[in-house]
């Protein structure tokens, strides 16, 4: 089979070379300035890179390596993250190669257990998942960092020293040419779970090691499986042990094993242990290539804060989990969506540093909420004691028969984004709502329709603050926000922009009356709400949402 | 109000409940008798519904452990 041959255009992104290039900064006789460096551009480090280049901030991306991740990491990218992809210019591109899929189904040694879909409501732009290799999302958000303006990214350096020196960070980077040193006002620890930073600067991620192996092996083949999320718990093709099968784009599958602590390596790696394992599930006339195998072993853990001064950590630098709920580019996803706004308002003079701490707060509750779906799902596929077995076991048996046990049954419960409950960035409600929008929460997508034409209402959330109304505006207008007036009752004001709820779909979604109106947040998180905004109220919430409130 | 643990008596037959408890286990080994208890206690406890009355009931079972 000839390798995507239907995109001839796509280069191979598990090939792809980046050239290092010689910075001026290598020859300056002192370290040259930046307002922020990110080390480390995995899928985190490049987000926040591109956010923070498309909202003016100048940035230096350093990566040690200069190619994309290798193999077989990251494939099920969430809904929220293809959120913020549209934002950061390459949504479209990674939902058009993805393979979309809502389904997940749970089988008991042969049979199906339950099913459940992760999006049962229609009517949203993304859904509730795509699957995607990470070398492909890596490759979309290179290609786009390289193609702004302001964001300089380095292959092939290596920050080997980190120092915080007052009102700035001074970092040593090595080179194939020689080292050099550079000065940040901020830094972003975004070097992956090992994070070199994280141990310079004699700090430690802490959690719990799971004593469990597990073999991935993506294949290459023609089936005709449906693009749903399947997972086994002791089937027939593996006993004992729980298997896991997903589609990915180019006719790739991916296909997880349990094999148990004892398992060796460097043997289970080997295709004459791997080949049977597949032909067992596959059938054994089934025809296939392999793509990759490996064997990942996996922590749940995170470091106690994400801000130490100027250095701010993120993604799996930060945090850890299991891959059973597929949380872990997701949540480093969220983290970068959180941070870069905030770090440009502050660099802007905007908000005080006191903002950046509602950055780790807000991220460590996330991550504290990641963790504990991790954990749980982990607990239940890799039991750590005979009794926890003996109750897995249990609620597997039951579940055939009586339907409240399927509840229990946990492969993985699959990323949502954090609503931020308890940030000090919400100006709690005053008045009364119903349904999911509160404070805190990630703004949800809605079909709308503007000057005529079809549309999402997150297409028009702005980079800054936007005011989303419905029927009548506020007194009046503030200018520091991007104002959205739903369904008008009456005239427009200047410099607000009408959008139509053509399904009636915004309004029940945001429980909304006319009168109503939303402060969101630059990431699109609702930071206030009321059935009747004034100007005052709305400026007062927007400097608690720029922490003002937590510096005072 | 919060609903709590009812340690006062509940039972319509505590005598029959018990000889049933002691019925369903036998001639099962001890093994068989464990996915019995684990299966009993998934069902009673989706029939009581409740965690806050749940978490009593596993303090209140865990506490008497560390009396005895
Ligand atoms: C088997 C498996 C399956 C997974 N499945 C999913 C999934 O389905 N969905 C999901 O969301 N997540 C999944 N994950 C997790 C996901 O791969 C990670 O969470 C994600 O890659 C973290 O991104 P990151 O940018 O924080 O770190 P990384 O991707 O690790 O990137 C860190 C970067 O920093 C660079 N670096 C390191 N040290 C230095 C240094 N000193 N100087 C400069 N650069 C440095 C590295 O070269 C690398 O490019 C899975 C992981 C595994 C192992």
């Amino acid at each position: 089979m000839s390798a995507a041959s239907a995109d001839l255009m796509e280069p191979d992104y598990q090939r792809l070379d980046f050239a290092y290039r010689r910075s001026r900064d290598q020859d300056a006789p002192e370290p040259p300035r930046h307002p922020v460096v990110i080390a480390g551009a995995g899928p985190v480090g490049l987000a926040a890179a591109i956010d923070l280049a498309q909202r003016g901030i100048p940035v230096v991306l350093l990566d040690d390596d200069n190619r994309l991740s290798t193999g077989s990491r990251a494939i099920c990218f969430a809904k929220r993250t293809l959120e913020i992809f549209d934002r950061l210019g390459l949504g479209e591109l990674v939902a058009a190669k993805g393979v979309r899929w809502n389904l997940g189904k749970v089988f008991l040694r042969d049979a199906l257990l339950y099913q459940f879909d992760l999006l049962p409501e229609p009517a949203h732009h993304r859904p509730a998942f795509v699957n995607i290799q990470q070398y492909y999302v890596e490759g979309y958000l290179a290609e786009r960092a390289l193609a702004l303006r302001g964001l300089d990214l380095r292959w092939s350096n290596r920050v080997i020293g980190l120092e915080q020196a007052g009102d700035g960070v001074l970092l040593a980077v090595e080179t194939p040419e020689g080292s050099y040193r550079l000065r940040a006002d901020w830094v972003i620890a975004a070097d992956g779970g090992r994070s070199p930073i994280r141990a310079m600067m004699g700090l430690e991620s802490k959690g719990r090691v799971f004593r469990d192996r597990f073999l991935i092996a993506d294949v290459r083949m023609a089936a005709d499986f449906p693009a749903e999320r399947w997972f086994w718990f002791d089937p027939p093709f593996h006993p004992g042990q729980s298997v896991l099968l997903h589609r990915q784009p180019d006719n790739v599958w991916r296909i997880d094993f349990q094999l148990g602590w004892d398992a060796d390596p460097a043997l289970e790696t080997a295709p004459e242990r791997v080949l049977p394992r597949i032909r067992a599930l596959l059938g054994q006339d089934a025809r296939f290539e392999l793509e990759w195998v490996s064997i990942y072993t996996f922590a749940c853990r995170r470091m106690e804060h994400f801000r130490h001064g100027r250095v701010l950590f993120a993604g799996d630098a930060a945090h850890g989990v299991s891959p059973f709920g597929a949380r872990g580019a997701n949540s480093g996803v969220q983290d970068a969506d959180n941070l870069a706004w905030k770090l440009a308002a502050v660099l802007r003079g905007e908000a005080p540093e006191a903002l950046l701490d509602s950055y780790a707060a807000e991220r460590e509750a996330a991550a504290d909420e990641n963790l504990l779906n991790s954990t749980r799902a982990t607990d239940f596929i890799t039991p750590k004691s005979e009794i926890s077995r003996l109750f897995r076991d249990a609620v597997l048996d039951l579940a055939r028969e009586a339907p409240f046990a399927r509840a229990l049954v946990n492969s993985g419960r699959l990323s949502t984004p954090t609503v931020l409950r308890d940030s000090a960035l919400n100006t709690p409600d005053a008045d009364g709502f119903e349904g999911s929008m509160v404070p805190g929460a990630p703004a949800t997508d809605a079909p709308i329709r503007i000057d005529g034409a079809p549309g999402w209402l997150l297409e028009q959330i702005g980079q800054g603050f936007t005011l989303l109304c419905f029927g009548v505006p506020p007194d009046a207008v503030p200018e520091e926000a991007r104002t959205l007036l739903v369904d008008p009752a009456g005239a427009v004001p200047e410099g607000v922009i009408a959008i139509e709820d053509s399904e009636g779909l915004l309004a029940r979604r945001y429980d909304a009356r006319p009168g109503t109106g939303y402060l969101l947040r630059p990431d699109q998180h609702v930071c206030a709400r009321w059935r009747a905004p004034c100007l005052a109220g709305i400026r007062h919430a927007m400097a608690t949402a720029l922490g003002w409130e937590m510096a005072s | 109000m919060t609903a709590t643990l009812n340690l006062a008596p509940n039972l319509d037959a505590p005598d029959a409940f018990y000889e049933a408890l002691i019925e369903a286990h036998r001639d099962l080994t001890p093994e068989q008798s464990h996915r019995l208890n684990a299966r009993l206690i998934l069902l009673l406890a989706n029939q009581v519904g409740d965690l806050a009355v749940l978490r009593e009931a596993l303090a209140q079972a865990r506490a008497g452990l560390a009396a005895a």
